[in-house]
């Protein structure tokens, strides 16, 4: 599983390289993520363009490191494919994630 | 050339509308087999969308096979796949444990406000299938179920 983790100000924006969030690859996606959200910001915005298929174990491998970020710092996914938002979607978990249709403002003219 | 691949893929002559696989139980193996069929030339006419539907609900459902039925001693998968009158009819064959109750998991509410980690794959199973019914025959699980797909107009 491949992430790439950029830091922009108090904003770390993950980048999944990977075209899918499976069973396959779920427990990996957790360990590279506690290992990048280690590092302190403000924010952590996981960027999702890249990622075509999601099942319910990557789901929950997203939970989970939603729940590790503690009651602060809120994980905010960005770049939702329509099979990965029709999870979110389907399980009600859209409510739970700032969800952006694309990368934040300040990431993209940062770019 | 689907053989290649060990997946022991094999597109019937007849009918030609259906494709039957075998997958050893490991997550893996079901990524293998679910990239395999989405190449294949059967399923091109699907959108996008329908895609997407059929592909979340067959993981689902063999994520289940490898999770629970075969959670003990490893084993095989056979994959039915028939697309037929704007449906995709999906039979799942295995030599795991029974469904405990012997039948279908219910499905569970998800509540956002508790956070699960799990329990997600039979809610989106029953939300995007119709006619799932789960049989044991002897030392074999079967669980079909079929979605309803639209094609490229």
């Amino acid at each position: 599983m491949k992430l790439e983790s950029q830091r922009l100000g108090e904003m770390i924006v993950i980048r999944v390289m990977d075209d899918r969030i499976d069973a396959a690859g779920a427990i990996q996606f957790k360990e590279r993520m506690r290992e990048l959200i280690a590092d302190p910001s403000e924010r952590v915005v996981l960027d999702m363009s890249n990622v075509g298929f999601l099942d319910s174990s990557g789901l929950g491998a997203v939970v989970s490191v939603m729940k590790a970020l503690g009651p602060i710092r809120r994980l905010e996914l960005s770049g939702l494919t329509p099979t990965v938002e029709k999870v979110f979607r389907l399980t009600r978990m859209d409510s739970v994630f700032i969800i952006h249709k694309s990368l934040p403002e300040e990431r993209r003219n940062a770019g | 050339m689907l053989a290649e691949k060990g997946l022991g893929f094999s597109q019937s002559v007849d009918p030609p509308d259906t494709v039957r696989f075998m997958l050893p139980s490991d997550p893996a193996s079901i990524r293998a087999g679910l990239t395999t069929l989405f190449a294949l030339d059967l399923l091109r006419p699907l959108t996008e969308e329908s895609l997407g539907t059929v592909q979340i609900v067959l993981a689902e459902a063999l994520n289940n096979v490898v999770e629970h039925a075969y959670v003990s001693f490893p084993g095989k998968i056979e994959v039915w796949v028939t697309l037929r009158d704007g449906f995709m009819f999906i039979r799942l064959l295995d030599d795991g444990l029974p469904m405990p109750g012997g039948t279908v998991p219910g499905d569970k509410r998800i509540r956002s406000d508790d956070l699960p980690e799990g329990g997600f794959g039979w809610h989106m199973i029953r939300t995007l299938s119709h006619d799932l019914t789960y049989q044991r025959d002897g030392t074999r699980n079967l669980l079909s179920f079929c979605i309803g797909v639209d094609y490229h107009s």
